[in-house]
């Protein structure tokens, strides 16, 4: 008797319901049991987890505020992953965008809002865009790897935005530490409702406006068609006469311009001034939750916001249980791994039976594991 | 047969539910209480840390300020760690003032505008903005002159070079970071004239790899001490390597590099913190004010001295110390050069709070450029 695996000849549907659901369950009980090991109380702990990231108002705007930057990124990178153009370099096209943003901030600050703010989610798109479109260029030009490129770019980008801080836009009243001035009235994104929506501000507008775009982009424009079939590989998208090269620009300076957007809400938003501790990592973030959610802006937003709303409930266990900060990037792991993992049982079913060995070692197409032994 | 290959993960799975109900069980006495209002007569306090505590630096000296609170009647404690400032330290502040904390220390220079913004909100609740500028209604901020026992440090340093070249491993070109050099720097060549302060930056507080490669950079180029501001022990341990001398901050440094360690520049919380809470138990706490304690008040203070450093260089230290103690604080009294000479402050005159918190330049001896 063997264990085998098949590829699943349909796709499961709403049983993949099933297995997300059991991944996450089986990671939060692995979580429970870490936390009983450390002397916590295990199903406790999840209850406040569960509690910190939905259980009330404030935890639900928190998450969402949290979730606008993560989406955003995801969304750029999921663009130029669609068609094989592994673009790292989010983290950096984010903080070209909250330099933009704050050029123009800095620059108009004295103009009113309803100019001084689409200046600057335009400067800072046009940052980012162009920011995106240095790897492409080389990849096109001189055949430069882009993963490469766009992650190199991402330390160029944060070095770049320190250096202007630490120096030409360091705010002389704040007695040389590392920030811009704060942006005048019209360099703000406001929030929403402060009394009831909490830290939800006005570029949540972003992401839907965002997401109906790239979905509409892709399934009902001819340019997105071709993305698309150029997601076979260059040589493919070249031989049916595609413009590879155009596409290529297309989508890394779009997602540039995405993470821009980003990074513009953020510093105007949250921050209302430019600091280094702008950059927390949500391009990286945004890799994840893009493959997540298998490139689709349905799952990127869902993911994104489940993801913002885990952190959020982690910071509120780590208060309330007082476990080390290490806790909650283990427990984060953990789920991201069981979920990804259980990925695997969307495409490939697993059945016990007798399989016809392929070769004598059992391996092959139908690779066989876990034989048993006596 | 099959069944055994099934068992492993089938056990392990209902050993973490065992696990966890026990887990469960047995903590559901001691779980943390649901937002709310504190018990009376509890004062509930909160911390937030921008590193993970671990066993030595900047945090951890923080968080035996914390430990020293809670041994205090009635008050209990809590922290968070690794907080990233900016949104995430918002919501930290916010969860700690919703969930009942009365009084919150935010003990991180980036944690000013977000401390300020959730106070607005919670008029009742107390904070304590460590090392900022910024204060309001019901924020103080407070810090602690490190820059004495800094020049301590500093005239240890100047008496145990031979070569008159000491090598400061830097963090960021903030002015507490600045006015440590500084204050080292002059308290080198109080004792010793000659010799030179070089520094490097690493742009860092926790990257033990990359701090101790630039302690390693300094020594390659002749320093024969190393003083360093980061919370790692890299740097130490470079010392030690190259049969060097080192000089530690915030915590005592000297289990690191025993052969090398002179001496430590470090934090004592405790004094100033327990001072606030008695402050806020009698009602007596302000918001609005700016608490800057010294070596007089305890907040700051040196290590013993390793065994290498003689007597002599002990006693005059020491005797520099005592000054120091008694609130006599002539450190920043000019006339004081800057690195090109130019007399930044003038004879007699004496460097007021503000500047030294805004400090932007180098004194004369130090070798390095304050980008």
């Amino acid at each position: 008797m063997r264990l085998t695996i098949h590829k699943r000849e349909e796709s499961l549907g709403w049983g993949a319901l099933v297995v997300y659901l059991g991944a996450l369950a089986l990671a939060l009980l692995l979580c429970a049991g870490l936390l009983s090991l450390y002397g916590k109380p295990g199903l406790g702990g999840l209850l406040i987890l569960f509690r910190g990231a939905f259980g009330q108002s404030y935890s639900l705007t928190d998450g969402l505020a949290k979730a606008i930057p993560i989406f955003l990124c995801a969304l750029g990178v999921a663009l130029s992953f669609r068609m094989q153009v592994w673009n790292i370099g989010a983290e950096g096209q984010f903080a070209l965008g909250a330099i933009g943003a704050t050029w123009a901030a800095l620059t108009f600050s004295g103009w009113p809002g309803y100019i001084l703010l689409p200046l600057m989610l335009l400067s800072a798109m046009l940052a980012g865009g162009l920011w995106g479109l240095i790897p492409a260029t080389l990849k096109l030009r001189l055949g430069v790897s882009e993963i490469i490129s766009s992650l190199m770019l991402n330390y160029i980008g944060a070095r770049l935005l320190e250096f202007l801080v630490f120096s030409v836009w360091r705010d002389p009243a704040s007695f040389g530490f590392p920030m811009t001035a704060e942006f005048s009235p019209g360099g703000l994104i406001e929030r929403m409702a402060p009394g009831v929506l909490g830290k939800l501000h006005w570029g949540l507008l972003a992401c839907p406006v965002a997401g109906v775009a790239f979905a509409v982009f892709l399934s009902r424009t001819r340019l997105g068609f071709e993305l698309a079939a150029s997601g076979e590989g260059e040589r493919v998208a070249r031989y049916a006469g595609l413009p590879y090269g155009f596409l290529v620009l297309l989508v890394m300076g779009v997602g540039g311009a995405l993470a821009g957007l980003a990074g513009c809400i953020e510093t105007s938003a949250t921050l209302g001034r430019l600091q280094p501790t702008v950059l927390t990592g949500y391009g990286y973030t945004a890799i994840v939750v893009a493959w997540l959610a298998r490139l689709k802006p349905v799952p990127i937003a869902c993911t994104a916001y489940l993801l913002a709303a885990l952190r959020v409930g982690l910071e509120v266990m780590q208060m309330e249980l007082q476990v080390p900060w290490s806790f909650g990037s283990i427990m984060e792991g953990a789920i991201l791994l069981f979920v990804i993992a259980g990925q695997f049982f969307l495409t490939y079913s697993v059945s016990l039976g007798r399989a016809l060995p392929v070769c004598a070692g059992g391996a092959g197409e139908t690779a066989a594991t876990g034989e048993a032994r006596p | 047969m099959v069944s055994k290959t099934w068992l492993r993960p089938l056990g392990l799975f209902l050993a973490c539910l065992a696990l966890a109900l026990a887990g469960c069980k047995g903590g559901q006495d001691n779980a943390a209480p649901a937002a709310g209002a504190p018990k009376t007569g509890e004062l509930k306090i909160g911390f937030l840390y921008s590193s993970a505590v671990g066993e030595a630096g900047y945090c951890w000296a923080q968080d035996q300020g914390r430990k020293a609170l809670e041994k205090m009647e009635g008050v209990k404690t809590s922290y968070v760690e690794a907080v990233k400032e900016g949104a995430e330290a918002e919501r930290v502040i916010e969860n700690m003032a919703r969930s009942g904390h009365e009084l919150i220390f935010a003990t991180s220079f980036g944690y000013m505008d977000p401390t300020l913004k959730v106070a607005k909100d919670f008029p009742n609740v107390k904070f304590m903005h460590c090392s900022g500028f910024k204060t309001a209604d019901n924020v103080s901020n407070y810090f602690g002159r490190m820059y004495q026992a800094r020049y301590l440090t500093g005239m240890v340093a100047g008496m145990m070079t031979k070569s008159n070249l000491i090598g400061y491993v830097a963090a960021f070109p903030i002015p507490e970071v600045i006015r440590g050099i500084n204050a080292f720097t002059l308290g080198v060549r109080s004792v010793n004239p000659q010799a030179q302060v070089r520094v490097v930056w690493t742009k860092t507080w926790f990257d033990p790899a990359l701090e101790k490669d630039a302690a390693m950079s300094l020594l390659d180029v002749g320093a024969d001490v190393i003083a360093q501001h980061q919370d790692s022990p890299g740097p130490q341990e470079a010392a030690q390597q190259r049969g060097k001398y080192s000089i530690g901050y915030n915590s005592d440094m000297a289990r690191f590099a025993p052969k090398a360690h002179l001496v430590s520049a470090v934090w004592d919380w405790a004094p100033m913190y327990e001072f606030i809470v008695k402050e806020v138990r009698a009602g007596t706490w302000k918001g609005g004010r700016a608490l800057w304690w010294g070596m007089d008040k305890g907040v700051v203070d040196i290590t013993p001295f390793g065994p290498m450093v003689p007597k002599a260089v002990q006693d005059k230290v020491l005797a520099k110390k005592a000054e120091l103690v008694k609130g006599v604080d002539n450190i920043f009294v000019g006339p004081i050069k800057g690195q090109a000479g130019d007399v930044k402050i003038a004879a007699g005159a004496r460097a007021e709070d503000k500047d030294l918190l805004g400090m932007t330049w180098f004194v004369e001896g130090v070798v390095g450029s304050v980008q």
